[in-house]
């Protein structure tokens, strides 16, 4: 049985690594993909104690997060893109006005 | 007397006027808005007349409540009218004069510019008073009060461009707003000590009060702070200096406001409250002083001024003096007596006087005058009228009601004879300002030579419809103001007559019936004794009033030339005359320049600047400074927002571990 702690642990790692890759790149997909490392790290403990505490309810919200993340993936893509178009750039630091 | 339901028609029919022409006169024709202006006067003047005529004593006082206003605990305001025989006479005489001298006035003011406006404020000043004197508690009573000063401001100010009409405005509110607050303060107290302001009630509860002998208490404190309100309004020592300025207005103004009704609305006050003053000896002496040191001031002034709508002015101050003097003696029915008769005269002198104006172009300097009783024959017919009516001579109306006043001085309980002679010495010098006013308006020769001189800054320079051309020397005033002059002149030919035997003072006797049988026996008594000593006063008056009559003829007709070396003679005194005592420098340099240095160093420098002005300068600058810096955190930079989620979470994190939270 590989103790609670462990998972508690490589679920910070990846929750980090997600804030520091939305932290330093510069690319809008890899920020993205960032913000989806966050969210699996959140999803990794929540499994993690809902195992530990024989409850349920940590599993269903996992599929919740998964599903709303899936939903934030298509819109944010669809972001992604107009932006682009507009843009012609995915670097962030040259997307920083409101206006065009 | 079945109530007449129709009573708040009579105030609100004016108002309905002044609306109408108020919004849209300014895009009617001069006849649609002569039309709204005289009917809806007209009406009120009719309704009037219709309540006059079912009016029994029997059942007055009759109530009207028209809707309720305060409800606070038990304290209770209602807009309320009230009927009895006092709201009667001024009724009449409010609607009466008011709608004769909107009539003058479409022939007065039909030139001017501002001629819609001009009738919506007179139907405005109708409402006001109406109001007034319709009330049936203090508060309706006090939005009246203030509403006719607005009306007043209003007119005074009429020709606004003109700087000393605006001042005049200004100085008759400010001087006027001193007053209410004497006014005020007395409501408050009886709010305090009667928990109400209805008449009925306040009335009947200080009917159980005995006179307060002491001098002082309650009722005196209350009745000379109701006094302080009266002097204000009607021009009385104090506080009169606003009525010479307000000559600024239009004539019609002066005539209706300023002489017949608003500057009466004191009399009227205190003669309602008579239960009150029945109870404080000491007030009723304040205001019998007051009141017979106005007349003799304000009389000498009128001697010496050359301006004939001041010298007016002077004389209405000095017959309010007289007004107040009766009710200061407890004669309040001979006070509103002549009221009465001095709205009919006065007012008619008004007119006159500005019918004179009219005719010889917009002069109003009496030396410039002269001889005009051949060019204006019916001005000069209902003016001569008037100035023996004013001047006390029989059978005219003054003589009844200044008799009266002068009689009921000497002999009343509260009288003295020090107020009689200071009475007949104040008629013999009114006797002798109005007939030198009369010399030296209609007698002698034309002194205006060609009459064009638009000097002096009179503006009111219109030409008569009835001549296109201007300007070619005096002429008559069409009728449209000749007819209300004439009916003015009947009244105050004939209007003393009803005095006659008592038989006003026996009609207003229940709204004045306060005093105990006794008390009222006593006095009976006193008169039946004195019916001789009241016939020798009374020759002595008219006396008087000859001597001025003969001495102004002397002076201004036969020797034409004495005035002014009898003026030249007198020297220092003169002077004091003719700058009115110099009363309004005295004014200047005692409350008016202190207060405006104070206001500008301490109020305006010190507060306003460096405390209003500067907290709110300096917190809109701080919020300028700390914005500035803020605003950098806002770069638009998606990854330094991303930095700042992340310190922020950071911190909140280190903050519950460092609290402990995490361990349960």
């Amino acid at each position: 049985m590989v103790p609670l702690s462990y998972y508690l642990l490589l679920s910070g790692i990846l929750f980090v690594c997600g804030v520091l890759g939305f932290l330093i790149k510069r690319n809008i997909i890899t920020i993205f993909m960032s913000i989806e490392l966050m969210l699996n790290g959140v999803n990794l403990s929540f499994v993690a104690f809902a195992a530990h505490w024989q409850a349920l309810s940590g599993q269903v919200f996992v599929f919740f997060v998964m599903v709303v993340a899936a939903a934030e993936a298509a819109v944010g893509l669809a972001i992604i893109i107009a932006v682009y178009r507009t843009r012609e750039t995915l670097n962030v630091d040259q997307v920083n006005l409101l206006k065009l | 007397m079945t109530p007449n339901p129709y009573l708040w028609l009579v105030p609100i029919l004016p108002l309905a006027g002044a609306a109408i022409n108020g919004f849209f006169g300014r895009r009617s024709s001069k006849k649609a808005i002569t039309a709204v202006a005289l009917i809806f006067c007209g009406a009120a003047f009719f309704m009037a007349l219709l309540i006059a005529s079912s009016f029994s004593s029997a059942s007055a006082p009759y109530y009207f409540n028209l809707a309720h206003w305060l409800r606070a605990g038990s304290f209770q305001v209602d807009f309320s009218f009230y009927l009895d025989q006092l709201s009667l006479v001024m009724l009449l005489v409010v609607t009466g004069v008011g709608f004769l001298i909107h009539i003058y006035s479409v022939g007065y003011m039909w030139e001017d510019d501002g001629y819609y406006r001009f009738m919506a404020y007179m139907n405005l000043f109708m409402f006001f008073m109406l109001t007034l004197v319709l009330a049936k508690n203090y508060l309706v009573m006090f939005i009246g009060w203030e509403g006719v000063g607005l009306a007043s401001y209003l007119l005074i100010g009429f020709w606004f461009t003109k700087d000393s009409a605006a001042a005049a405005g200004k100085k008759a509110f400010i001087v006027n707003r001193i007053g209410d607050f004497g006014f005020l303060i007395a409501l408050f107290l009886m709010i305090k000590h009667f928990g109400s302001l209805d008449f009925t009630h306040v009335f009947a509860t200080v009917q159980t009060f005995s006179p307060e002998t002491a001098g002082t208490g309650l009722l005196t404190a209350i009745g000379l702070l109701l006094m302080v309100g009266a002097a204000g309004k009607s021009a009385q020592i104090p506080l009169y200096v606003w009525l010479p300025d307000a000559m600024e207005g239009p004539t019609p103004v002066s005539a209706l406001i300023h002489a017949a009704t608003m500057v009466t609305a004191g009399v009227y006050m205190v003669a309602r409250s008579h239960m009150i003053f029945d109870r404080a000896p000491m007030a009723m002496m304040v205001v019998a002083i007051i009141g017979t040191l106005t007349a003799l001031f304000a009389a000498t002034i009128g001697i010496a001024q050359t301006d004939i709508k001041k010298v007016l002015a002077y004389s209405t101050i000095s017959q309010l003096g007289y007004m107040f003097m009766a009710c200061g003696v407890g004669a309040f029915s001979a006070g509103i007596f002549h009221l009465m008769t001095h709205a009919f005269f006065k007012g008619l002198l008004f007119l006159a006087a500005g019918s004179v104006i009219h005719g010889i172009g917009g002069e109003q300097d009496m030396r410039k005058m002269g001889g005009l009783r051949q060019y204006m024959p019916w001005t000069f017919l209902t003016m001569t009228i008037a100035t023996f009516a004013i001047a006390g001579f029989p059978p005219f109306a003054g003589f009844f009601s200044k008799d009266e006043i002068l009689w009921k001085a000497y002999s009343s309980e509260y009288g003295s004879w020090v107020f009689w002679l200071i009475g007949v010495i104040t008629a013999f010098i009114t006797s002798f300002y109005m007939f030198r006013l009369w010399f030296l308006t209609f007698f002698g020769d034309y002194r205006g030579g060609a009459a064009q001189d638009a000097d002096g800054g009179h503006a009111h320079r219109h030409d008569d419809q009835s001549h296109g051309h201007g300007h070619g020397g005096p002429h008559e005033s069409p009728w449209v103001m000749l007819g209300p002059l004439v009916v003015l002149a009947f009244l105050s030919l004939v209007g003393g007559w009803i005095g006659i035997g008592g038989r006003f003072e026996h009609f207003l006797a229940p709204v004045f019936q306060s005093r105990t049988a006794a008390e009222l026996a006593r006095e009976t008594a006193g008169e039946a004794a004195g019916a001789g000593t009241e016939t020798l006063l009374m020759l002595i008056s008219v006396g008087a009033a000859f001597l001025g009559l003969f001495l102004a003829w002397t002076l201004y007709f036969r020797r034409p030339q004495l005035p002014a070396r009898i003026a030249a003679s007198l020297g220092g005194l003169y002077q004091a005359v003719t700058h009115k005592y110099y009363i309004d420098e005295l004014y200047n340099v005692l409350f008016v320049k202190p207060l405006i240095d104070g206001s500008t160093a301490i109020l305006w420098h010190g507060v306003d600047q460096n405390v209003i002005d500067a907290a709110v300068n300096d917190s809109a600058s701080a919020a300028r400074h700390v914005s500035d810096n803020v605003r950098h955190m806002q770069s638009g930079n998606l990854r330094s927002y991303a930095g700042w989620v992340a310190a922020g979470g950071a911190v909140v994190i280190a903050y519950m571990i460092w609290m402990g939270v995490w361990v349960r």
